[in-house]
């Protein structure tokens, strides 16, 4: 049995005893139990664990609504009368709330409670964390290998006094590692999913040390200025995650705030072979959010260089008087996956001829939202590359860019394959998005310091 | 809640070298107004302990929201556990270092509490301030918020220790976006940087009050604003961008965890190595920063950081010269140089780490006029809009919601998109001016984001204006 769902459905069943009238109950929750290794030069510098339980709860009473959000043991027996009285609490406030127009659930469940309902149970095969740290320190030995292992049970949940229920349940791991040569050069790696394969992150290690032998030879420095570049998908993603900040909600294009919002107003357009779809069905993410509105299993966001769509939360819906697509309150991709180009990834450094190869990007902001202009740093293994071969590691640049160049009149191509790129965000708890990227090969790429 | 940890410590601790017990809660409400609309509000209640275990050379935690005693010692259990299965494998000077047993409590100053305004009279409040925001028709989202913050912290240790503090914060809100010609522009209170602590006072001590019409009236004249020029030039810097400057080019270069390298493969490392203390000359004569958490309000004021260590007021920079980093006891004694007590936590989930807390530059002797009037040609700027750093924190570029053209020592056109950059290591050395007490402001934010795994802490900043010369200032695309 699945101690974390026996948890959550109790609640429920506890919370929605204490209902009255038409009082309506929405309740999610999060859960998870994580080890957490961390590493500094080989070492372990902090090692534990977490347990913790969040469930937030939200009364609707007509277009009146109250929520809170609690942490609490775990135990139902301890937990359940928390809960009810939190329910009891937030009837108190609804007095002094407002009716709120935008207020929208899914109410599906009212006509047939088992529509909306969904379960995802993902197979996992993890090694205990103390093996895993065993592990990690055995294939880094010699090495200044700084990072954090990740790993635990997890899940979310939905449910409503309407019957509706939502399950998504895991076990996965996520090391997220560096090996650093000297001062700031190092490879950057990851290594995360649901089934740990001791082979995988030895193959892993020996590709960063291969790596780790070019970033001893002198630094080249290049002047400011515009460079052809080969992106690697993980400096793609990178650039897919600061436009998931603001770029495809449907309140920032409405509001004028977002940073595509010349490219939804048809002032601007990307290459053609630009295609992104919040593509649920391949990510890793639950199906469903806050208010029990499943999500589609794609959505296409750009097509053929132009805005297709926009993620749509139930909130927004009922603001500007459109249909809701199962997006969170936030409107942020939680699984945004690139369309793969033609070019083989195996010759991209070929093609490239004479200029950068990006291995990462860090710290992207928009240095001019309204262009679409963003700012960042190169970061870990970039080299200089000529006639096709890697020359030497290039000291950290900073780039000013605009994605409609990047990705529009300066796209040279996608590479014909993707990585998915799980996220290995920690903030409050362990993330389930990911973003699928291709690599990318650009013309006159604009370094600025 | 102090009195009951420490009747069930004892009971819980296990046979081991050390062990400490840090319970930390948080209850929130967030209330905002946008577009005349009250949305969602929420309220939350988060509270939690971490036992932490060092034992036979190794050290480990566990974290659990059951406080009750059974579950404290399922934790300590479990940091035992990883204490043993860590031994030899841990980085040197980990095991808590020996001192006289902290004791003693810290109270946030509050005059007026937010629970003496009923939720309907904030809710109220928030409408006002929210219309007054809607000047004009090319405004086409405005909105007002407030997010109260009251928590508590627990700690205690086999050694001795028994340290109890209690939070109030305050993080108000205010924000306009106009749009016109397809150019958007926004402006807003400070960014997010008008956090303290406090009840509702915090109000009046921001201008609250006053500002809905000054933000609106700002967001439309940038809406019309030529760009920000470009070329290197003179630079003046109100305390809402200058909090943002030191954050991120003097507190995270400092820290002593990512001197050491704990940092690399998440936030970075520093440009500053460890024997650049005392000899490094980090900016002009005119910078003197402080670590400084006795400042009344300041939103990371406290008696005792998050392993239990006193916390006092310390130097960081002293007329221009480094001379300590922000770094923990721990990370002192792996480093075996001094620091300050800022190893903090952003919650009882996560183990405590070398974070920025109140770290403030010092006021000078010159009047905004007077650090305006020394320009010949330059832009004045204000409140963060954009910021990126290298990983070694030395090459910056960041952005601000609001300029004014400086020309023959007066402040003239508004300009907007007012970006620039520069590098650490020579930015803070063309410091020439710095504010007097009449431009000096108790700023904060609540984010700070750091560690792996990840933590988002409260640092508060308090500055004057300064003045910088030879900067590579710009505008939009």
């Amino acid at each position: 049995m699945d101690a974390m769902r026996d948890w959550f459905e109790a609640l429920l069943r506890e919370a929605t005893t204490v209902l009255v009238g038409d009082e309506v109950l929405l309740m999610n929750a999060s859960a998870e139990d994580s080890d957490f290794a961390r590493f500094s030069q080989a070492r372990v510098r902090q090692v534990g664990s977490v347990e913790q339980r969040e469930l937030e709860v939200e009364l609707v009473r007509g277009r009146r609504h109250a929520g809170a959000c609690l942490t609490l043991t775990g135990a139902p027996g301890e937990d359940g009368p928390r809960v009810r009285r939190t329910v009891e609490r937030l009837r108190e406030r609804l007095g002094a709330l407002p009716e709120d127009p935008y207020l929208l659930y899914n109410e599906q469940a009212r006509a047939d409670p088992g529509a909306a309902s969904s379960e995802r149970v993902a197979p996992a095969r993890l090694p205990a964390a103390a093996e895993a740290v065993e592990a990690i320190q055995a294939l880094a030995a010699g090495a200044d290998l700084v990072g954090l292992y990740a790993a635990g049970r997890l899940a979310r949940g939905f449910g409503n006094s309407l019957g509706q229920r939502n399950w998504y349940a895991a076990r996965t791991f996520s090391f997220d590692w560096s090996l650093y040569h000297s001062a700031d050069k190092a490879v950057k790696c990851d290594y995360a999913g649901a089934t740990w394969e001791p082979e995988q992150l030895a193959r892993r290690m020996d590709e960063a040390r291969r790596k780790l032998a070019v970033l001893g030879r002198p630094a080249h420095k290049v002047p400011p200025g515009r460079y052809r570049v080969a992106l690697a998908p993980a400096a793609v993603g990178e650039l897919l995650r600061l436009l998931s900040w603001g770029g495809f909600g449907l309140k920032a294009q409405r509001t004028k705030q977002s940073p595509l919002l010349r490219l939804v107003e048809g002032a601007e357009r990307l290459d053609p072979r630009v295609r992104l779809v919040e593509d649920t069905r391949a990510g890793t993410s639950p199906n469903f959010q806050e208010q029990g509105y499943l999500k589609p299993e794609a959505v296409a966001l750009v097509d053929g260089g132009r805005a297709a769509g926009a993620l749509v939360s139930p909130r927004s819906a009922r603001e500007f008087g459109v249909e809701t697509n199962g997006a969170s309150a936030a409107e942020a991709p939680e699984a945004l996956a690139m369309a793969p180009g033609d070019l083989p990834p195996e010759g991209l450094l070929e093609r490239l001829g004479t200029g950068v190869w990006v291995g990462n990007l860090h710290y992207l902001n928009y240095s001019d939202l309204p262009a679409c202009r963003t700012t960042g740093m190169t970061r870990f293994a970039t080299f200089w590359v000529e006639g096709g071969e890697i020359r030497a590691p290039l000291s950290v640049m900073r780039f000013d860019e605009t994605i409609y160049r990047v990705f529009g009149a300066n796209l040279v191509g996608l590479t014909a394959d993707s990585e998915t790129l799980l996220s290995s965000d920690t903030y409050q708890r362990r993330s389930t998005g990911s973003v699928q990227a291709p690599g990318a090969l650009v013309e006159d790429f604009a370094f600025t310091l | 809640m102090l009195d009951t940890l420490a009747r069930v410590f004892p009971q819980v601790a296990p046979k081991a070298e050390f062990c400490s017990l840090r319970y930390q809660s948080e209850a929130n409400e967030a209330l905002a107004v946008r577009q005349g609309v009250l949305q969602p509000p929420r309220l939350s209640e988060d509270a939690g302990a971490m036992v932490t275990v060092a034992d036979g050379g190794g050290v480990g935690y566990a974290a659990t929201a059951d406080v009750s005693a059974a579950g404290l010692r399922r934790a300590a259990a479990r940091a035992l556990d990883w204490a043993r299965r860590s031994a030899g494998r841990t980085l040197p000077g980990l095991a808590p270092p020996a001192r006289p047993a902290p004791s003693g409590a810290f109270s946030s100053p509050v005059s007026e509490p937010w629970e003496s305004v009923p939720l309907a009279a904030k809710v109220d409040l928030l409408r006002e301030a929210c219309a007054r925001l809607k000047r004009d028709e090319r405004i086409v989202d405005w909105s007002a918020g407030l997010w109260h913050t009251r928590g508590q912290t627990c700690y205690l240790d086999t050694a001795g220790a028994r340290v109890q503090q209690s939070f109030a914060m305050l993080v108000p809100d205010l924000r306009a976006v106009a749009h016109a010609g397809g150019e958007t522009v926004s402006r807003s209170l400070g960014g997010h940087g008008m956090a303290r602590q406090g009840g509702l006072e915090v109000l009046d001590a921001v201008g609250f009050a006053r500002a809905p019409e000054r933000v609106a009236a700002e967001a439309v004249e940038l809406l019309l604003a030529a760009q920000c020029p470009t070329g290197t030039m003179d630079l003046v810097l109100a305390p809402d961008q200058m909090i943002l400057q030191i954050h991120e080019s003097i507190g995270h270069p400092l820290e002593l965890d990512r001197i050491l390298g704990d940092e690399r493969n998440y936030a970075g490392t520093s440009f500053v190595t460890l024997d650049m203390f005392g000899t490094y000359r980090y900016g002009s004569e005119l910078l003197d920063v402080t670590f400084d958490p006795d400042v009344p309000g300041q939103l990371a004021s406290y008696g005792f950081d998050d392993d239990g260590e006193p916390a006092r007021r310390e130097y960081l920079i002293r007329q221009g010269l480094l001379v300590r980093p922000l770094g923990g006891r721990l990370s002192q004694q792996r480093a075996g140089i001094p620091g300050v007590a800022n190893a903090r936590a952003s919650g009882w989930n996560r183990p405590p780490i070398d974070r920025m807390a109140n770290l403030n530059l010092e006021p000078g002797d010159l009047s905004l006029d007077a650090l305006v009037g020394g320009v010949e040609r330059g832009v004045y700027m204000e409140t963060n809009c954009s910021w990126s750093i290298d990983d070694s924190r030395n090459k910056f570029q960041f952005g601000c919601e609001f300029g004014r053209r400086i020309e023959d020592g007066r402040l003239g056109a508004v300009v907007k998109k007012c970006n620039y950059r520069g590098i650490s290591a020579e930015f803070w050395r063309g410091l020439t001016g710095v504010g007097d007490r009449s431009t000096f402001q108790v700023l904060g934010t609540p984010f700070c984001g750091k560690g792996e795994p990840n933590q988002l802490v409260r640092v508060g900043h308090a500055t004057p204006a300064c003045r910088f010369t030879g900067v590579s200032v710009f505008g939009g695309a």
